[in-house]
């Protein structure tokens, strides 16, 4: 036995309630309050892990958010992968295993990779496996790269919330700057939150000694959190600030210990304070990643807290005071200590029982699966089953630099610390470079508000204080042995050589070179020591060398939480018809169609949806088809200048529409393309209706409002979406009219009262109802717009009566037959990015129109005169074939070469016609009518014949049949 | 997320906004606006680094205004209706 644990203390574990847990197959056991990392160490579980690279063992270094070695993946149906063990609660039955070791981390058998280390630097893949063909040898090194596996038997913990949360101040670290600046604010009357990563509040307070306003630190901290929450004030524990973003929103994540899923805050605060504290360094010596050497502040924190003593003889190995108190703890419990300490002068007192060398530094480390002995510069070398190591202190200012705040360098505490204010944002205590307890205070003062707003009295150090007395002891180049710089990248001394030497001294390709800093830990330990190397390689300061950029995430949060509720059929959801229960009720197969949930077709699902589909299609030419056209945009342009305002929207002339006529248009954008097509109706003199495509109708929508803004003026025209007030229902075929008398609308169906494009009102069991004669089909159709709420005895009856007609429901997809049957476009479908109105052979308004319009200088560049452009056609198979692939393109051959001539846009199988139909895009198209062409579809040649872009009753007849 | 002031409802979080174009971006009309000039107003952009004059819409209210802010630093300078009457 080396580490254990001893019979006395810990203040955060409950020795009435023991646990089990499993570690690598094998059991541990523990007490409630422990950490999985807390639990291994008391059993004395070295090894718990294998490196990133080398497959080194590697043990616990830290006690928190820091870890770079010490990663697990949790089991069982909340299975979590590369969770840090110093931060996961231990709990009853739960199942851990070592990452990136097969089948444990202690019997490895990727292990050998470490004897070929010197074969395997920096970039060493990149370099190696270029030859012949990356991709040959990618399998293999991704199924050894990365750390934890995902679990195939994770299953959702349900749906993460997500919480919008406002306050006056937002204070990040419940430490004792943090403590502190809650306390102020509060008392100045502010509205606080008050959050820490750990399960208990107090921080450092937890395990260092110190004496606030006469009392012990740590009942200092637990009266001061008491305070708070009785006054109001929100406290979230184990909630981690991963983010600080524009305009100073703060991303929380709360994890719960209870089976939730964890809860994503969204904060908006009018004042940040970051109370993030400072994390500690590793020491440069060889082999400083034998499991077994921790950091000096966890080994600390473990005896405290978890009443767990890392080792038996201990090394503390350190160039900075604040390992002291570490040392003479752990003395107290019983080790044999030894301190070795960099400085030959200006060191705090020796501690009782602890043997001090002055002016020595480690040289390695040495042992087999974990530490053994270690050897000093001066050659003594001496036996240690634990090395607590205190490099000095990196503050925490990752979310200070996420908020775009700079940091200067300060060589006193060989650190980088905030350096200007951010707007809105304080730093205080550890995180500002601050060591004892009265200066943290001190600068908690000016932190929360402005000075004199306080009401209570700031907190008092009254006990022995932390000094801050340090050396630097940087990674030095030339160093013997293998000195880890990054312990999760399995980054060395050597490698940042290798990346200075190859030239890549810029701190953001040395990044990138050699990994260091990247992964879980995101180099929360390494960072500075691999960048303060790199100014010792290449003869530049450590802030000339600068640090990387800090992005959020400061720790992993899981997706779950960005997600929430967005998830499944909430990621995008559907918009739905009013009538969607009485389709379902018909045998409605339904698919989304731009945004809305609409019957594809009524009957026959999977195979023999294309059987119902052309029987819909071909039924709906010989007597009735019903279909719901609901979706279909009704924007209201209503004012004293509406008809300048459609006039100038459209590309046709609208004005000249007289009151109850419909008029079909185009609009188009600014560069002449077309953007939308579709009827608009004049109800009167001053009011219209945009009848624009189901799917475009927000985009057409904003556009109109944007032109009216800008231009009309908000007292010329009022414009009004009305698409989801009214349902819309279509009777189409040559019985249309037919079926339309039985229902008694109260209007006239006389052609001379209602002829085509034209609009009249009636009603409909005593609501009104508007009948446009407008046609997506080619032939006679009524278009029914009704009450959405009242739609439904509209569409019963409709059915009802349309027995004796032998009428058939009609879904979007036979509609889109019925549509290209007439050579009816779609936009966006038969036409593209580049299509202008002219191409689709709409010529007259650029030619006549003498009144400005949206698009209309794009009309007559050279580009829209090209004498090539790709035209709307029709194009025929020969009898017997297939329908034309859509998407397939016309080619011309020249130079031996196949040059596209265009493509094809919509292809079906006309039952009406019993052929195949097909419209395209064709450079010239409009003048090589009857013109036989190739069509190549993946390296199939087939050709087809360019036609007329109607193929069904050219002539028009039967819309008035 | 940034926070931008439409000058009928206050602050709102940026995802309610769409950008509508540089603002001062003024219209030729014209079949013979000379093609140059029709060019910059439908391409050309300065894309300033610092204070910007845009137009955005606040998607949920509908109205489009004009928004001074930096591109640099997302601070928002200014925001007013279009005319001008409102201010924030
Ligand atoms: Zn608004």
């Amino acid at each position: 036995m080396t580490a254990s644990r001893i019979a006395q203390g810990g203040t955060a574990i409950d020795r009435s309630q023991p646990i089990r847990f499993s570690f690598d197959g094998s059991t541990v056991e523990g007490f409630a309050g422990d950490t999985i990392a807390s639990a291994l160490l008391a059993n004395d579980v070295a090894v718990v892990g294998r490196s990133f690279k080398y497959h080194r063992p590697r043990g616990i270094w830290g006690a928190g958010v820091e870890e770079p070695n010490a990663l697990v993946d949790i089991g069982g149906e909340r299975a979590t992968p590369n969770t840090r063990a110093t931060t996961e609660p231990a709990r009853e039955g739960l199942e851990a295993r070592s990452v990136n070791a097969t089948p444990s981390a202690l019997t490895d058998r990727n292990a050998f990779l470490d004897r070929f280390a010197r074969f395997i630097p920096a970039a060493f893949y990149y370099k190696t496996f270029m030859w012949p063909d990356w991709h040959m040898f990618e399998p293999r090194i991704r199924a050894m790269a990365g750390l934890g596996k995902v679990d195939a038997g994770w299953t959702s913990p349900g749906t993460a919330d997500q919480i919008n949360h406002h306050c006056d101040v937002l204070v990040v670290g419940a430490g004792p700057a943090g403590l502190a600046a809650a306390r102020l604010a509060a008392g100045a009357g502010l509205s606080v939150t008050l959050i820490d990563d750990q399960q208990r509040a107090g921080g450092s307070l937890g395990h260092r000694t110190g004496e606030i306003d006469g009392k012990p630190a740590s009942v200092w901290a637990e009266e001061t959190v008491a305070a708070l929450a009785a006054s109001g004030h929100l406290i979230l524990p184990s909630t981690t600030a991963f983010g600080i973003y524009d305009h100073n929103l703060v991303g929380l994540n709360q994890r719960h210990f209870d089976g939730r899923p964890d809860t994503l805050w969204r904060v908006r605060p009018r004042r940040i304070v970051l109370a993030t504290g400072a994390i500690e360094r590793p020491l440069p010596f060889a082999n400083n990643d034998l499991p077994g050497i921790l950091s000096a502040d966890a080994g600390l924190s473990y005896l405290r807290r978890h009443a767990v003593l890392a080792g038996r003889r201990i090394v503390v190995a350190t160039n900075n005071d604040s390992a002291y108190e570490v040392a003479q703890a752990v003395a107290e419990a019983g080790a044999d200590v030894t301190l070795v300490d960099i400085r030959r002068e200006g060191t705090p007192t020796a501690p009782a029982k602890v043997r001090v060398i002055k002016g020595r530094a480690l040289a390695s480390a040495s042992g087999k699966l974990r530490v053994e002995a270690v050897t000093l510069d001066d050659g003594s070398r001496f036996d240690a089953d634990c090395v607590l190591v205190s490099g000095g202190w990196t503050p925490t200012i990752h979310l200070f630099c996420q908020a775009k705040g700079k940091l200067a360098w300060s060589e006193a505490r060989a650190a980088f610390l905030p350096g200007d204010p951010v707007d809105g944002i304080a730093v205080a205590g550890a995180a500002a470079g601050a060591v004892s307890l009265s200066e943290v205070f001190a600068g908690c003062e000016n932190a929360v508000a402005a000075p004199g707003q306080a009401k209570v009295a700031m907190p008092r150090s009254t006990g022995a204080e932390a000094t801050g007395g340090i050396s630097a002891a940087w990674p030095k180049p030339g160093s013997k042995g293998r000195i880890w710089i990054d312990y999760q990248n399995d980054v060395t001394v050597k490698d940042v050589e290798l990346a200075a030497r190859e030239n890549f001294i810029s701190v953001e390709h040395l990044k990138r070179y050699t990994t260091l800093g990247m992964a879980t830990d995101q180099g929360k330990t390494s960072n500075l020591p691999g960048l303060a190397l790199m100014a010792g390689i290449t003869g530049r300061t450590v802030p000339e060398v600068g640090t990387t950029t800090y992005r959020p995430p400061f720790t992993p949060v899981p997706l779950a939480s960005f997600a929430g509720a967005r998830a499944g059929a909430l990621m995008a959801p559907v918009r739905r018809l009013p009538l969607e229960g009485a389709h379902r009720e018909s045998g409605a197969v339904f698919q989304e169609y731009g945004g809305w949930l609409r019957p594809a077709h009524y009957g026959g699902r999977d195979a023999d949806a294309d059987r119902a589909i052309q029987d819909e299609a071909l039924r709906a030419r010989q007597s009735v088809a019903l279909f719901d056209g609901s979706t279909l945009g009704k924007i209201e342009v209503i004012g004293p200048q509406a008809d300048a305002f459609v006039d100038f929207l459209y590309y046709n002339t609208m004005s000249t529409l007289k009151p109850g006529r419909c008029r079909y248009g185009f609009m188009l954008s600014e560069n002449g393309v077309v953007f939308d097509d579709g009827v608009l109706v004049r109800l009167d003199e001053h009011r219209f209706v945009v009848s624009c495509s189901s799917s475009h109708v927000s985009a057409v929508h904003a556009r109109l409002e944007e032109w009216r803004q800008d231009r009309f003026g908000r007292d010329a025209v009022y414009i009004h979406n009305a698409t989801s007030e009214m349902a819309t229902l279509t009777v189409s075929g040559p019985n249309a009219r037919k079926l339309i008398e039985t229902l008694d609308l109260r209007l006239s169906l006389d052609e001379a009262d209602l002829p085509h494009m034209a609009v009249g009102h009636g009603s409909y069991g005593g609501d009104e109802v508007r009948i446009a004669r407008v046609s997506f089909t080619g032939d006679r159709s009524y278009e029914i717009s009704i009450r959405a709420d009242r739609a439904e005895p509209l569409w019963a009856h409709l059915r009802e009566a349309g027995k004796a007609f032998d009428a058939v429901l009609i879904g979007l997809e036979a509609l889109m037959i019925l549509r290209a049957e007439k050579g009816f476009i779609v936009i966006g479908k038969d036409t593209d990015g580049t299509t202008l109105p002219h191409d689709l052979g709409s010529e007259g308004p650029r030619t006549k129109r003498q009144t400005e319009y949206v698009g209309r200088r794009s009309l007559f560049t050279d580009e829209a005169s090209r004498n090539n452009r790709l035209q709307l056609v029709g194009l025929t198979v020969p009898s017997g074939e297939a329908p034309l692939p859509t998407g397939a393109h016309g080619i011309k051959r020249g130079n031996g070469r196949l040059h596209s001539q265009g493509f094809v846009t919509s292809s079906y199988l006309s039952p009406a016609l019993g052929r195949p139909i097909a419209l395209g895009l064709i450079e010239r198209g409009a003048a090589r009518h009857g013109e036989t062409i190739e069509i190549q579809h993946l390296g199939k040649i087939s050709s087809a014949t360019i036609a007329a872009p109607c193929a069904f009753d050219p002539a028009g007849d039967r819309l008035h049949a | 997320m940034q926070l931008f002031p439409c000058p009928f409802c206050g602050p709102r979080d940026e995802t309610e906004f769409h950008y509508g174009g540089d603002a001062g971006n003024v219209r030729p009309d014209g079949a013979d606006v000379p093609i140059d000039r029709w060019a910059n107003y439908l391409y050309l952009r300065g894309n300033p680094k610092g204070a910007a004059r845009e137009i955005w819409v606040h998607m949920t209210c509908g109205e489009f205004f004009v928004m001074e802010r930096d591109t640099l630093s997302h601070k928002v300078l200014s925001s007013a209706e279009l005319g001008g009457e409102h201010t924030i």
